[in-house]
Order: structure tokens, then sequence, then C-alpha cells
């Protein structure tokens, strides 16, 4: 091969490493060149590029009108995302922050996830809309919650949280083209993680949990990016003789009962690990699913391991102290297993 | 705006219509064969009628929780809606919806709404797909007085007036939202006023006079299909009966509500407009009037004669799952 092609090839098929953000821009891209009625509509999206450089560039490749940039109105814009989705448009509407969907919640659960049901079937909602929680950045506690649980709760929705870059691609993909509206929550501290992403169309259907390692003693069920501290509290559990296997949950609605089932008949032992807080948390949801399906193949209690029941603070040690981090993740694994 | 003799008569009989539409609904609600609440259109009649009938199949409506009115006059049909609020699968929403939920997307209408100003920016997004796809399409957005008062009022006509989106807003001013008079609601008697603040025309008529809002929603959803943008009707009017059947109406004296009943009537008014113009004898209106009732009993002994709703599947809540 001459030396100048060192460039990674953007072939269908091949992989190449890229940003989180990069591979979400790449699946925006790719639904907006294949199907003209995809739109995306948001707050800062088009010179700003958005508040995490998702759809940088693509004002020049689209113009303005299919990179809407819009004011400052969440539930006018969710609402027009609803409105448009109901009438032909595939619109993707960036919500800048998870924290701020209550200003929109009304067109989102009782409009978007309930249109279908309450018309008879006669309506559908392909909506999507893209938003990003979660701490580690300082942003305080208007600007850092996880509250995917609040969106589980409602029928009619789905609810999808990538954790890696091929990931996000794929679901992303598959969001813009499902016909039922999709809260699709990112990470704000994914978006410059980096990993292999496949080239050219790249689906992951939604419902499809990921063993994203094999493992003997202990099933971690776990999402976004607990689960990058969940592989890493592997590594060293692995070094300790304790072999556990993670499942992405990838989409929370639906729900992949299966895989999680079936992995804990395997490994007898459920842990689970999320970034929100406990109380009323997803994992609740997890650990009865196991309780009351698979209860006699457990050989120890369920596992939670959560946010701490408080508003997400500003100082860095503080932040740090009220989600689950590596080391408390080999804790609880090794009490579970021990 | 001069209109003809046939049109004349359609809208009469729209507003007809709707007026026995919601009579019946009153009786079978108080034979108990109506689940849940209704909530009645007379009395706004005239706006419904006189809005839609510029209006094609494929341009879109939102409507309200008092959405029977919009409903019939986007020509919905009355056996269907009769059906859903007898709850039987042959409804427009197969039992599921209700009152509060019908919807005829094949007529475009996007469906009636239980959350006060929720149609609004859905309207919007309706607009929004016509700009996008680039037909000359409409979208009308009826609410309430109460609805003007939501959030959802200001970042709608924000939006589509900014983007010149071709959405009409038209707010029914029925002098009530629930139990809260329009004079505690509003520091202005002028709402249309409001339009000013986004840069789109805004206009006061009288929704009394089918005549009038005719004309003015004619010209605003002629500008909205041209491409000249989003325009705001506030429609006066007066809710006949209660917020819902039922409704104790502690809020307003029976000396109001008679007085205005006698004085602000859209179908007595439409009457004496078509025979004092010569558009129509009382004999021929009387037939329309005969012919409407007809057609209602008609809807309704189809509608009792369907089966009960199905038992609900997944695949109504999802497309795919």
């Amino acid at each position: 091969m001459p030396a100048t092609e060192t460039a990674p090839s953007r072939a269908p098929g091949a992989m190449i490493e890229q940003f989180y953000a990069e591979a979400l821009r790449d699946a925006l891209r790719s639904e907006m060149q294949r199907d003209p009625r995809v739109l995306v509509m948001g707050e800062d999206i088009a010179e700003h590029g958005g508040a995490f450089q998702v759809t940088a560039g693509l004002l020049a490749e689209f113009g303005p009108d299919r990179i809407r940039q819009t004011p400052i109105s969440e539930i006018g814009i969710v609402g027009a995302g609803v409105g448009a989705a109901l009438t032909g448009l595939r619109p993707v509407v960036e919500l800048m922050y998870i924290d701020f969907s209550g200003l929109a919640i009304d067109q989102i659960v009782n409009q978007a996830a309930q249109n279908r049901f309450m018309f008879g079937g006669q309506a559908r909602v392909p909506l999507v809309v893209r938003t990003q929680g979660g701490s580690g950045r300082g942003n305080a506690a208007q600007h850092s919650k996880s509250l995917e649980a609040w969106f589980t709760h409602v029928a009619g929705l789905k609810v999808v949280m990538p954790a890696t870059p091929a990931d996000a691609k794929g679901l992303l993909t598959a969001a813009i083209r499902d016909d039922d509206p999709v809260m699709f929550i990112e990470h704000k501290l994914l978006y410059r993680t980096k990993g292999p992403v496949p080239q050219g169309e790249h689906v992951v259907p939604l419902g499809a949990a990921d063993v994203k390692r094999k493992g003997s003693d202990l099933t971690i069920v776990t999402w976004s990016r607990e689960v990058l501290f969940a592989l890493d509290a592997a590594a060293k559990l692995a070094a300790e003789g304790v072999d556990a296997e993670i499942i992405d949950l990838r989409s929370l609605v639906p729900l992949d009962r299966e895989a999680i089932l079936a992995s804990v008949r395997k490994t007898r032992r459920l842990l689970v690990v999320h970034e929100a807080i406990k109380r009323g948390g997803y994992g609740g949801e997890i650990a009865a699913l196991v309780a009351e399906e698979a209860f006699d193949d457990l050989d120890a209690p369920p596992r939670r391991l959560a946010g701490v029941e408080t508003p997400i603070p500003y100082a860095a040690h503080l932040e740090r102290g009220v989600i689950p981090q590596v080391e408390d993740i080999v804790r609880v694994a090794k009490e579970l297993v021990g | 705006m001069t209109i003809d003799r046939a049109t004349a008569l359609d809208l009469y009989r729209v507003m007809r219509t709707i007026r026995r539409f919601e009579q019946r609904s009153a009786t079978l609600f108080g034979e108990n064969k109506i689940w849940g609440t209704i909530h009645s259109y007379a009395g706004e009649e005239a706006i419904a009628a006189g809005v839609c009938a510029h209006l094609r199949d494929d341009d879109w409506i939102t409507s309200t929780h008092r959405g029977h009115g919009h409903c019939i006059a986007k020509r919905a049909d009355l056996g269907r809606m009769f059906a859903e609020l007898l709850g039987r699968e042959t409804g427009y929403c197969r039992g599921r919806g209700g009152s509060m939920h019908i919807a005829d997307t094949s007529k475009g209408n996007l469906g009636a709404n239980g959350i006060v100003g929720g149609g609004i920016p859905i309207a919007t997004g309706a607009g929004l797909t016509a700009r996008q796809l680039g037909t000359d399409q409409v979208a009308v957005s009826f609410f309430g007085d109460g609805g003007a008062n939501q959030g959802t009022f200001h970042e709608s006509l924000n939006l589509a007036a900014i983007w010149k989106l071709p959405v009409v807003y038209v707010c029914e001013n029925n002098q009530y939202a629930e139990s809260l008079p329009a004079s505690r609601a509003f520091a202005t008697d002028d709402i249309a006023s409001r339009a000013i603040g986004y840069g789109m025309p805004g206009v006061n008529v009288d929704g009394r006079d089918v005549r009038l809002v005719y004309a003015v929603a004619g010209e605003a959803i002629a500008r909205a299909r041209a491409g000249g943008g989003p325009t705001l009707i506030v429609a006066e009017s007066y809710r006949h009966e209660g917020h819902y059947y039922g409704d104790p109406q502690q809020y307003r004296t029976k000396e109001e509500i008679e007085t205005w009943r006698a004085t602000f009537d859209p179908i007595v008014n439409a009457r004496a407009w078509l025979t004092s113009d010569g558009l129509a004898t009382d004999e021929e209106i009387d037939a329309v009037d005969r012919a409407v009732d007809e057609e209602t009993e008609a809807a309704i002994a189809w509608a009792e004669t369907g089966p009960i709703a199905s038992p609900i599947t997944p695949e109504e809540i999802y497309a795919s799952y």
C-alpha cells in the first residue's frame, strides 16, 4: 500500500475510530441524505453546531430549512415536531439538556406518546427527541440529571441511551427510521469518547441489548456512561478472579428482557448500575423483572448501585461522590459474589 | 366577501348539525350512554363553520376539548363521532379516545385535545410540514380564551411568525376558561392586539355572525396559502352550556346565561341573514333542519348498533415494538 493512503477508509463496512459526537453526526447526515423528510430542529444547532457540536457542519450541507435553528422555546419546538411528525415529516428535535424536558413535557407525554393510541391507530408520530443528561461537568443541578426513568413510565414512548460511538450511530439511525416517538438520551461526557464505528449504513435495532463483556460470575446490567465504568470495573474484577458479564441495555424501552434473563440464569447474580438516583430509577424495574421471572435461578438477592438521592451538586468532589464510580462497582460486585 | 346561496346554506347546515349533535349528545349523556365527560360547543358554531368552509381535506386543524364542532365542520362522519362517544369499535378512535380525542386524519383533523393549548404547537408543526414540502396546505389551530393564556400560545405564534408558516390561529373567546371569566384572565379587551407583538396580523371578529367569520377566515387562510404567513383571529363568542355537562355554573348567573342565549345565537342569526338577504326561505331552512335532525338520528342509530370497543393490543400503542 502506498504510504499516502494512511487515512482510514470510509468505505461501507470499514471500521474507523470516531468520537461519539461524530458518529451521531454521521447518522444525522446519512438519514438526511437518504430521506428529504428528515428535519433537525433545536437551539444553537446551526452556526454554533449544537451545544455539544453534534450538528457541526450540517448547516453548510443542508441549509437553514433542514438544520432549523429555533428560539429558546422548548414546548414550541417539541410540539412543532409532533405536528410535523403527524403530517409526514421525520423530525429530530434537539433538547439541549434533558433537564429542560420539563418545559416540553406535555408535548412529549400527552401528545407524541399517546396520539397513536388515543386516535385509534389513525396516527403515527415518527419523532426523535435527541437530548443529553448526566453529571460530571460541573454543570450543577439544573443541567446534570439522569431522567430516563420519567420517560420509561410513559406508554407510547421509546427510550434509547447509547454508550458507545458505534451504538450512537446505529441507534440514532434506527430511531429516525422508527415510526414511534423516541427519547434519544445521550450523555454529556460521552461526546468526546472514541471507539470503532462501522462506516456506511449501520443500524442497531431498538430493543436489543448488547453483551459488552461475557462473564460467568455475575451479570451487571447498565446503560449510558456507566457501561464504560462497568467495563473498567470488570477488568479490575478479572484481576481478582471475578468474571463479570456486562449487559448494555442500549434501549430501555423496548426492553430486551430475554437478554437479561438469559444472562442472569447463567451467572445467577444480578447487579444493576445506573447514574440516575436509585429511588424510582429504572434499576428497580430490572431487579423486579429478574425477581419475578428468575427468582429460583438466583444465588443472591439482586443489587442496585445507583445515584445518591440528591440534586447534582456543583463542586467536583461532591459531584463525583453522588454517582457510582468504578471502585463502587468493584466493591459491590465482590460483595455480591463473596 | 359575497356568499352565494349554496355556500350560505352549507354554512347554515354545518352550524345546525353541530347544534343538533350537541343537543343529542346531552340527552345520550343524560341516559348514561356516554361515559366520562363532554363539552358542548353550542353557541360557538359560526366559528368552526365559517373557518372550515375555506379548508380542503388535505388542510389540517387542531381542536380542543370542546371539539365536536370543529370535527363536524371538517366534514367528519356523524355516525363515527357518536360511535366514539358511545365507546364503540366503529368510533373514530375505536373507543380509545372518547370526546376529548376524536381525530380524523383522513380529513386533516389532528385531533381534539384534552390539554388546554396543547394543539397550538401541533398545528404550527403541521404548517412547518407544508413549508418544508413546498405545498400550499394550511393548518388552523382552534383554541379558547383559556388556551390563549398558555405558554404554547406564545411559543407557537412566535415560531410561525419568524418562519412565516401557513397557520391560522383561531382563538374562540367564549368568555370563560372553565369557570374563569375572560375579564379576569386578560387585562385587555383586545386579545387580537397580541398579534402585534409577534409581527402578524391580528383581527377581532364577532363570532356570532358566520358571514363575518367566513370573511375574516377566508382572507387569513388565503394569505397563509399564498405564503403570506400566519394570522391571529379572535372570535368573540359565548358558551351556551357549562364547561361540561353537569357543570353547576356557580360562576355565572341564570340571568346572564338566558340573556346571552337570547341575544347571542349564531344559528338564529344565520337564519335571519338567509331570509332577509333572500338566500333561502323559512320553508327551505326548515327543510334543512329536518334533514339534519334525520341525519343525526340515523347516525345515532348506526352508532348504537356498533360493536363495543375491542380489547387493546400492543401494536396500537407502538407501531413496532
